[in-house]
């Protein structure tokens, strides 16, 4: 091609230059008009609540946190209850998870297809239909309003997804590593500690942020188990919406707070993102 | 990034062999059985005391004693137009919101698979409303969106004629569902991405070669090779979407009327304001017998979809 006379090369490739500029744009102008919701939320946080209320917008304000200090002063008991749900929930995933994902993986029980299918059929089971009889049973075990029993519901809805997730990443620990360990006279839990944990732990590391991201954005179990020993953030969230009054600019500023964590967590995870929300099937 | 093999799948016995002795089958067998144990204890009994419960007469502001009612539970829910209506709204929510979302992701990913100034950028813009807390989306577009007197989207629709419109009360269905698209376009996107990625350049290069336009080959190579993609988004889009209640009690609260009330928000009510406890159960019941009518058919789509890597000896 090189050899042709320069012109209709030239053209081509301001064509195709053209085209490239073109959908870049088109890109941009679609990402960005997806993400207003988000940047709405985070600039009407930081206005004063007269001017979330206006009409047209406003875009030009003086900035403010006084919203954000109202916020994060009532946030307290809320945002404990939200962590120790999440990172309890997690740690107990990952207990569970890890010798479970290795008994269907590395070492396989005889049945280990059904196994898997027996762990995702759970997660279609809709929680829902349970909802009244789960209350009951909180309350003859004395569990409920207590971030125990979310621990103990977020680990069962988490479980699955992790196991699958797990198992895909010990599926990929070279079997030469593990063939090498059993010559060296390592016995199952050495094989355990010192091969294959190594070699998953970024695996599991994007295992438990995908676990965190969905116990910490639950609300339907939360809303319904607890009352206030175990209130999360996002019931804190609702909380924020008042009867009457003025309450935009206060609403978004906890939307903001009750989101963030999350939203950092999934920009750090991007990618791995994709092999968590397909349980490993796509790496 | 890569694969998502239509691997055969073959039986488990091939893998495992049946000769192993019974000590090292436990062996095999024991890590297993804390979070096989654990599920089955946490989500198996909760279904059975929702049988058990189903039929009872037990209403939770009513001190009188449960007590046996037999059927009478199910002719309610099943003569009950709410319950059906119900179904048809959670129905009519999941597949609109899924198939959207997935058309729209198919386009995020054609543009997110090109070169482009700040293409990481865009793609952290575009996943970033996936990770929103769903409470907080549902309350963010409801308020600062929405709202007919200082609504954004009522004042960027202004310039073409739109003027002061209550979405939420004038579109309440339309609403839930483009928030829940909105939540919901990244995750298609990522995964139509992936199976965008996958695709061996060598094809594409040949097709080009051979002089096939730009619609052609997506038609006749790409859309073929995304189809397990698709799926896969498809079923667990529908898995998670199906559940929803946050935007469904955050936005509308099942109205006005019950034009927004899907299955999982007539549960809630049905426990929370009608303090029926037997009602909901056998409700529930149905609603967990529906859904292994379609999870049967969804497992078996995961055999197809999913690789299944073998496991080692």
């Amino acid at each position: 091609m090189s050899a042709v006379t320069g012109r209709p090369a030239d053209v081509r490739r301001g064509r195709a230059w053209m085209g490239t500029v073109g959908w870049g744009a088109l890109a941009w102008v679609l990402a960005i008009a997806f993400f207003l919701p988000v940047l709405w939320m985070a600039i009407t946080a930081f206005k004063p609540e007269s001017a979330a209320e206006t009409w047209p917008p406003k875009f030009v304000f003086s900035p403010t946190l006084a919203e954000f200090r109202l916020v994060l002063s009532g946030a307290g008991p809320y945002l404990t209850h939200s962590l120790v749900a999440t990172v309890g929930s997690t740690i107990l995933v990952l207990i569970l998870g890890v010798p479970a994902a290795y008994a269907l993986a590395v070492h396989p029980v005889r049945r280990w297809r059904d196994g898997l299918f027996f762990f995702i059929s759970t997660k279609m089971l809709p929680i829902v239909a349970a909802i009244g009889p789960l209350y009951v049973l909180a309350l003859r075990t004395h569990l409920l309003d207590s971030t125990a029993l979310l621990i103990i519901l977020y680990t069962a809805m988490n479980l699955p997804l992790a196991i699958w997730m797990i198992r895909s990443f010990m599926l990929e620990v070279p079997g030469e590593l593990l063939e090498a360990a059993r010559l060296d006279g390592a016995g199952r839990l050495r094989e355990m500690t010192s091969v294959i944990l190594p070699v998953i732990s970024p695996g599991l590391v994007s295992t438990a942020l995908i676990c965190v991201i969905f116990a910490w954005n639950e609300l339907f179990l939360a809303l319904n188990l607890s009352v206030t020993s175990a209130a999360t953030l996002p019931m804190y969230l609702i909380s924020s919406v008042p009867q009457e009054g003025l309450y935009i600019a206060h609403l978004s500023a906890a939307a903001l707070v009750a989101s963030v964590p999350v939203i950092i967590v999934g920009w750090i995870a991007q990618r791995s993102l994709v092999r968590g929300l397909s349980m490993g099937a796509i790496k | 990034m890569a694969v998502l093999d239509k691997v055969a799948v073959t039986s488990s016995e091939e893998i495992a062999p049946r000769g192993l002795s019974t000590r090292e089958r436990w062996v095999r067998r024991l890590p297993l059985l804390p979070a096989l144990i654990y599920v089955i204890v946490v989500t198996q009994i909760p279904f059975v005391v929702t049988v058990y419960y189903s039929f009872q007469s037990y209403f939770w502001d009513i001190p009188a004693p449960a007590h046996f009612t037999g059927f009478s539970n199910y002719s309610t829910v099943f003569t009950n137009p709410a319950f059906r209506g119900a179904l048809v709204k959670s129905v009519i929510m999941t597949a609109s919101a899924v198939i959207v979302a997935m058309i729209l992701g198919v386009v995020f990913a054609l543009l997110l698979d090109r070169k482009f100034l700040g293409r990481g950028v865009v793609r952290t813009l575009i996943i970033t409303p996936f990770l929103v807390m769903p409470a907080a989306a549902a309350l963010v577009w409801s308020g600062p969106m929405l709202d007919p007197n200082f609504g954004l989207l009522n004042y960027l629709l202004a310039p073409v004629g739109v003027q002061h419109v209550a979405w939420l009360s004038t579109h309440p269905l339309g609403s839930v569902i483009v928030v829940m698209i909105w939540q919901w376009t990244p995750f298609m996107t990522l995964i139509v991405l992936a199976g965008l990625q996958s695709q061996p350049p060598d094809v594409l290069e040949a097709a080009k070669v051979d002089g096939a336009g730009a619609l052609a080959t997506f038609r006749e190579l790409t859309l073929p090779h995304l189809r397990p993609y698709i799926e896969l988004g498809v079923l667990l889009g529908s898995i998670y979407l199906v559940n929803a209640f946050d935007q469904v009690e955050l936005m509308t609260k099942g109205g006005p009327g019950t034009t927004t009330t899907n299955i999982p928000f007539y549960l809630y009510q049905q426990v929370n304001n009608a303090f029926d406890i037997g009602g909901a159960a056998a409700a529930g019941v149905v609603t967990v017998i529906l859904t292994i009518i379609v999870a049967t058919f969804a497992l078996r789509m995961f055999a197809r979809v999913f690789q299944f890597e073998e496991a080692k000896g």
